[in-house]
């Protein structure tokens, strides 16, 4: 059997989005940023952390739609990813003495060559064969790390610990205030990246392999290059977030990135809405707010919550939060109407 | 060479329990084209059911039967309130479907009995077998009932209407369909017997991993692995692939260096890999040709 006759026969993973729909009007965009750079000068610093926090999140989400919305292809493995990143940055940063922010790219470029080493037997992977292969490493990561052949590098069990940086140029913020305005413009500018990404030829490529692998090769597009670019960009945004999750949380240890982690930011995608950009944001507030409001009523309580409104969401609104938005648009329109 | 025998003959015995996971993940691949990433989950909550039957007093086999008896049920109930809908959504919604079940089995698994370590008894005694120093009683008699599961698995399909009208409803469902086979409820019954099997698998590993909610993370992956090996879809190569991976796994953890308890899981993600890359449709499985 040859991979091709195998893919041709599966309906596509994904549903298609129209192009135009994976973003926010220009306008929508302005407000959304201009409010993300006010709040954080009235709130108080634990409220500034978790919206860091949910900027990282929403980039590893942000990734994850790129493979899965982009090119259709999706991974239960993306924490990996983040480990892996997080790993690079705490490793630079504490052993190494690496100034913070050059840490970022160096954990994107590392965490780009490995989604590009796994993109390639991935490449004969498709539906749930990728999702085994992407579940077994998530599986696999936390017990690689342990291992005692990198301990000198990664502190084993008991990990790392990662000094938070100050305002640099005297800025007068505290060390939270700052690393979510740095995060914040690293978030914005891989925001447009992606956008860009998604509207250039790469990624009219990626949509094409997804709606239809067959049709996407006859056009001339070299699948195999573009199947593994998506996993290599995703992997690298995932990596960057990585690093950041690292900085921003001031520790790394093998338990934080279990499969717990990588079904979460599925989670993330699926209710922001498949290949729906600004969705990953939303996907990325459910994930860290709602384990909090489940904890509160019971302990352990997050893993059932998570899954039951899962289902309630692939049953009501499979398309997450990009339903609801539409859906909330057209109402508008017809209030203003009448 | 003693120490080869031994560890040969131990990873037969964990190969048995590699092989029943492996037997109840073909089962709802045949069954519905997907893996069950709960399956795992769905054998540990079984368990879970078998040791708070002892701790009222039951007998181990009369909880070990009831046990099988409610798996088989709630494997079905789940195909039917859960995934019946989901049939005709893409891959994607599907997936998220299972890790939902996951979330929630283990989260409520959790909740119920609590994540501290519980002894679970075997009916087998762990004394040397027949006087061997090399597998336990416990060993042998994992061995011994997954052979029989087999066996009985076997004239299920083989001889039986039922299991035959299974068989035509995995390979044609149009075909099978017009000769009045209830496909929906065969999809239902494979789910049934998956899960019954999975318990099986949990019952019989419990002793020797210890009762607690994530006991299984590892055996699910080792039970993909062997699924894999073998090929998709042939319970056969699912259980000959359980036993290779079982072997594989024990002599790798002995022989090469810095391997050790710790690498369990990365060498089922590098044998996932390497069998994905270089023979795709396993050592058993069929090629499935369709038309473009």
């Amino acid at each position: 059997m040859s991979a091709i006759e195998d893919i041709a026969s599966q309906a596509p993973a994904v549903e298609a989005v129209p192009k135009r729909a994976m973003t926010l009007s220009s306008g929508t965009s302005l407000v959304v940023v201009l409010l993300l750079l006010i709040v954080p000068l009235f709130v108080k610093n634990f409220i500034i952390f978790q919206m860091t926090m949910l900027l990282i999140y929403g980039l590893a989400v942000l990734a994850l739609n790129i493979l899965t919305g982009g090119s259709g292809q999706f991974s239960l493995g993306n924490s990996a990813f983040y480990a892996v990143g997080a790993y690079t940055s705490a490793i630079l940063m504490e052993q190494y003495n690496v100034n913070y922010a050059l840490t970022l790219p160096v954990a994107g470029v590392i965490c780009f060559g490995f989604g590009f080493l796994f993109g390639q037997p991935a490449l004969r992977l498709s539906g749930v064969y990728l999702a085994l292969a992407t579940f077994a490493l998530a599986t696999a990561m936390p017990q690689i790390l342990k291992l005692g052949f990198f301990e000198p590098w990664t502190g084993g069990v008991q990990g790392l610990v990662v000094t938070k940086p100050d305002a640099p140029f005297g800025l007068p913020m505290s060390q939270d205030t700052w690393l979510y305005y740095f995060t914040l413009a690293i978030t914005i500018a891989i925001y447009m990246f992606s956008v860009n990404l998604l509207r250039s030829r790469s990624g009219r490529a990626f949509m094409a392999i997804r709606d239809n692998e067959i049709a996407a090769s006859a056009m001339g597009i070299d699948v195999a290059t573009y199947k593994t670019l998506a996993f290599g960009v995703s992997a690298g945004i995932t990596g960057v977030a990585g690093g950041l999750g690292a900085i921003a949380v001031q520790f790394v240890a093998p338990d934080s990135y279990t499969i717990v982690l990588a079904i979460s930011l599925f989670l993330g995608m699926v209710v922001g809405g498949v290949g729906w950009l600004p969705g990953s944001f939303i996907g990325s507030a459910f994930i860290i707010f709602v384990p909090n409001i489940a904890e509160g009523i019971s302990k352990g309580l997050s893993g059932a919550v998570f899954g039951v409104l899962l289902f309630l969401i692939i049953f009501l609104v499979p398309h997450g939060a990009r339903q609801v938005a539409m859906v909330a648009q057209q109402v508008l329109g017809k209030v203003r109407k009448s | 060479m003693e120490l080869f025998t031994n560890q040969v003959l131990a990873g037969i015995a964990t190969g048995a329990i590699y092989a029943c996971m492996a037997l109840a993940v073909v089962m709802i691949y045949q069954a519905i084209d997907h893996l069950n990433f709960a399956q795992g989950e769905m054998a540990m909550f079984s368990t879970f059911i078998s040791w708070q039957l002892m701790q009222w007093g039951l007998p181990y086999w009369v909880a070990f039967v009831v046990t099988l008896a409610f798996s088989f049920a709630g494997g079905i109930a789940i195909e039917r309130v859960l995934f019946k809908p989901l049939a005709k959504a893409p891959i994607l919604t599907q997936v998220a479907g299972f890790i939902a079940l996951y979330s929630i089995i283990n989260s409520f698994a959790g909740l119920t009995w609590d994540f501290t370590i519980k002894q679970y008894p075997t009916p087998f005694g762990s004394s040397p077998f027949l006087g061997s120093q090399l597998i336990s009683t416990h060993q042998a008699g994992m061995i011994g009932i997954t052979v029989l599961l087999l066996v009985g698995l076997y004239f299920f399909f083989q001889y039986t209407r039922v299991g035959l009208a299974m068989r035509a409803a995995a390979a044609v469902p149009e075909s099978a369909r017009l000769v009045g086979i209830n496909t929906s409820w065969m999809i239902a019954l494979g789910w049934g017997m998956a899960a019954a099997i999975g318990s099986i698998a949990g019952m019989l590993i419990a002793p020797v991993v210890f009762l607690e909610p994530n006991m299984m993370g590892g055996v699910l992956i080792y039970g993909f692995a062997a699924a894999v090996l073998g090929g998709l879809t042939s319970p056969f190569g699912a259980v000959l692939g359980g036993f290779l991976v079982g072997v594989f796994e024990n002599l790798a953890g002995t022989y090469i260096p810095h391997v050790g308890n710790e690498m369990k899981l990365p060498i089922a993600l590098a044998l996932i890999i390497s069998v994905l890359v270089i023979k795709p449709a396993g050592l058993f499985g069929r090629n499935i040709v369709k038309r473009v």
